[in-house]
């Protein structure tokens, strides 16, 4: 019996749509059976809340008096660069943007006490941040100079804008070195007594729709504890890798662009992280709906930990050095239990995202469902899916052989070696 | 037998003083020291966890008091600030003593101050910041 997002709608306005989080349903699933809970179910929620360091956001503002133009000047936020490439005054500022005398990891491990996404959660949290400018000055846009407190509700536009979000599965990190190691997995202990991990597993957005099938430019979903939209797949987009028989990948795969009023969002879902010897990063909320059209929608969405698996990657050499060695495969279920056992040997693990907040997510979002607070929306265009082609590609290296030629020459192809 | 996790403020005319040498000698009790931060001089800190005979360990913490240093309990010199800890989890295998622990199926992350030794590994681990030792 399939279903139209239409239809679930109706039913979300009219008070009677079923909703389940993606963590119910596989309790669900099992007692009724997928044909059964497929007519019953009319969405699935998902939840994801972890670091996502490719986030943003993007303001405007307003014009001071008389006007700036900040584009092509210099920006600071709370003393974090923004970026000025764009008009007049709107700015992006990027979640891992540090202080310029920031000491970064000239003093081993850098705290990293506070960069861009410290900054994006202040502006959340209603509080105050110092604005100051320099610019160079135009006939028409003749200040040279600002420096001012600035609040989110004092700004026109303030739009959070993550370019890849949400990945669909990732490393289990472990160190086989003999050093403690500082990593964006966090602090790894030498030989392998800790390994960290970065997903919810069952309860995250990707993993329950494995192929994209209800997930697309358009939909509507939870970002940051108010609404926002997905843009599209996001950077890195790697739909392509080895997936197991339930379709699930088991590494790292596809990702989201996600967008949204800044307004409207909240510090506890928007938080500014600091990673010792790393640097700063965002963790954010992610909800997202899955409307179960069919029974295959359905199967997909009731996937649990025992069944989703990840490769534990040494990221003392093999990350660093781009070499894709696998030390094992492990599924989210051992993850969870607090150890997995890599090459023989009983590893501790811990998560970097929190499965008890994506929980909390998915319950939010099947509470605006349930109150008719929150509508599906129907996506626009699918994201690219295994039969894309996309190859992940790395870097192909062309090393500049004549490093003497001066930039102005080599523009106009021009080499001075001749 | 007995267990208590304290941090013993030594005032200054203290420092140089065997403290523990009589904790032991005189009360028979078993003084694991966690850490310590005593200069000459100036007050110093020092964290432990004493064990014996209840009525020998009271008796102890007498001899403490009576002598004129301040006595607090460990737990009150750790503290996770809740509104920053987001439950992700990222402490849990750093932690030797097991005083940061996830709850399963939950997978809530839970903090018992009892058995936090305050070696402070948590607190560059954690991202949030959520971890302080006012030690």
């Amino acid at each position: 019996m399939a279903k139209t997002i239409r239809e679930i709608n109706e039913k979300i306005k009219h008070g009677k749509a079923v909703v389940v989080d993606a963590e119910e349903v596989i309790e669900m699933v099992r007692q009724k059976g997928i044909k059964q809970a497929a007519t019953e179910v009319d969405v699935v929620t998902t939840g994801t809340f972890a670091p996502m360091c490719s986030s943003g956001a993007y303001f405007n503002t307003g014009h001071s008096r008389p006007r700036i133009k900040l584009g092509g000047g210099r920006v600071t936020l709370n003393d974090v660069p923004a970026y000025t490439g764009f008009a007049a005054v709107d700015l992006f500022l990027g979640s891992t943007a540090l202080p310029e005398d920031d000491p970064r990891n000239r003093i081993y491990p850098g705290k990293f006490a506070y960069g861009g996404a410290h900054v994006i959660e202040d502006l959340v949290a209603g509080k105050d941040v110092r604005l100051v400018a320099q610019a160079y000055g135009t006939d028409c846009y003749p200040r040279r100079g600002l420096d001012s407190w600035i609040r989110l509700e004092d700004m026109n536009e303030a739009v959070l804008f993550n370019m890849r979000n949400a990945y669909q599965n990732y490393n289990v990190a472990v160190n086989l070195s003999d050093r403690v190691i500082h990593t964006y997995m966090g602090l790894l202990q030498p030989g392998m007594r800790n390994a960290t991990y970065c997903s919810a597993g069952q309860l995250s957005p990707l993993m329950n729709d494995p192929y994209y099938r209800t997930i697309g430019m358009g939909t509507a979903i939870f970002l940051g504890g108010g609404v926002g939209y997905i843009v599209g797949s996001g950077t890195q987009h790697n739909p392509t890798v080895p997936r197991g028989e339930n379709g699930v990948p088991r590494m790292g795969a596809g990702t989201l662009c996600v967008m949204g009023n800044l307004k409207q969002m909240s510090s506890r879902w928007l938080r500014g992280a600091s990673f010792t010897g790393y640097g700063t990063t965002l963790a954010v909320g992610i909800g997202v709906p899955i409307p179960i059209l069919d029974e295959e929608v359905l199967r997909f969405a009731s996937v649990q930990d025992a069944d989703i698996f990840a490769q534990v990657v040494d990221y003392s050499e093999a990350y660093p050095n781009c070499n894709p060695i696998s030390l094992g495969e492990v599924s989210y279920a051992q993850l969870k239990s607090g150890s997995i056992s890599v090459r023989g040997k009983k590893v501790k693990t811990a998560g970097l995202s929190s499965y008890a907040r994506a929980k909390e997510i998915a319950t939010i979002l099947r509470e605006w469902i349930l109150n008719g607070r929150f509508f599906l929306t129907e996506s626009s265009v699918s994201l690219p899916s295994v039969d894309s082609g996309i190859q992940f590609r790395p870097l192909t290296e062309r090393p500049v052989q004549n490093r003497a030629t001066p930039m102005g020459l080599q523009r106009l192809g021009v080499d001075s070696s001749i | 037998m007995a267990v208590k996790r304290l941090i013993l403020n030594f005032p200054a005319h203290l420092v140089d003083q065997p403290v523990t040498y009589k904790l032991i000698k005189k009360f028979d009790l078993r003084v694991n020291i966690l850490r310590a931060r005593i200069t000459p001089r100036e007050e110093g800190k020092l964290m432990v966890e004493i064990s014996g005979k209840k009525s020998k360990l009271e008796a102890g913490l007498r001899y403490l008091a009576e002598l004129g240093l301040a006595v607090q309990s460990l737990a009150q010199e750790v503290n996770r600030r809740q509104e920053r800890c987001i439950e992700c989890g990222a402490c849990v295998s750093i932690c030797p003593s097991g005083a940061l622990a996830v709850e399963r199926p939950t997978m809530h992350v839970s903090f018992f101050g009892d058995k936090c030794i305050a070696c402070e590994l948590c607190v560059p681990a954690c991202p949030y910041k959520a971890m302080e030792i006012l030690f």
